[in-house]
């Protein structure tokens, strides 16, 4: 018997990611990125609590574009990994693991951080 | 019958010999971090000056140093947890995994002090 043209699945090349697939992964990475962002957290209190001179430091480090990129990036990270955390502990309840639900709860995440991160923006400027 | 020894009954562990609590650890501090995070940002969102003097005032009232140290605490912790298993996924070789386990470990107990001793320097001086 033959299978040679049965598929191959996942075919990574034409595999149509599920959106469920790619809130899976992005839980993994901005919780690796905020764990970075922790570093820096600790350079804020660490400096304000060294002097004047440090913290000046920090200040100007964050006032450069690159330095606000990463400071928005981790404002994103952090109401994703939120938001998508909030779904975890749902789910431990054992609710919502029906295909529709968690398609759905998808959606509704990143829908949460976009709100959460452009509301976060918005009242800071 | 139960394949389990005595001593694994009563000791009540996995394999991995610490049963589920580093699952409940993760859950515990994402919920403390589901209120200390939304605190947090919240104040960052309002705070309108980041100066240094601004910055001293508002780390060093009680309410604000005493929530910031529970947040380093857990989010060190919470971190922590995240990262070993990262590594238990990607790095193979048992030497490496041991090594970098340990780096985890102590750069994560290294900022979640230095963190603890800033807030306390910041708020005892206020």
């Amino acid at each position: 018997m033959s299978n040679h043209d049965r598929p191959l699945s996942p075919h990574l090349s034409i595999y149509r990611w599920p959106i469920t697939m790619v809130l899976s992964i992005l839980h993994r990475i901005t919780g690796i990125a905020l764990s970075l962002g922790f570093v820096v957290l600790v350079a804020w209190l660490f400096d304000a609590a060294s002097g004047v001179e440090a913290y000046g430091v920090f200040l100007s480090v964050m006032d450069t574009l690159i330095g606000k990129l990463v400071l928005v990036g981790f404002s994103f990270a952090f109401f994703f990994h939120l938001s998508n955390g909030a779904r975890h502990l749902f789910w431990d309840s054992g609710r919502g693991f029906e295909k529709e639900q968690a398609n759905r709860s998808s959606w509704l995440v990143l829908a949460m951080t976009v709100a959460l991160t452009a509301v976060f923006w918005w009242v800071a400027s | 019958m139960s394949l389990r020894s005595p001593l694994g009954r009563v000791l009540g562990l996995g394999t991995a010999k610490d049963g589920t609590s580093h699952w409940w650890g993760q859950r515990v501090t994402a919920v403390a971090l589901l209120f200390l995070g939304l605190w947090f940002a919240f104040v960052l969102a309002i705070t309108p000056d980041f100066s240094h003097a601004a910055v001293l005032a508002l780390i060093g009232r009680p309410i604000n140093s005493i929530l910031l140290l529970l947040l380093v605490a857990s989010l060190a912790y919470h971190s922590y947890l995240g990262i070993q298993v990262v590594i238990e996924d990607y790095i193979h070789s048992p030497g490496i995994k041991v090594v970098t386990l340990l780096v985890s470990r102590f750069a994560h107990i290294l900022l979640a002090v230095a963190a603890v001793f800033a807030i306390l320097k910041i708020g005892l001086n206020a």
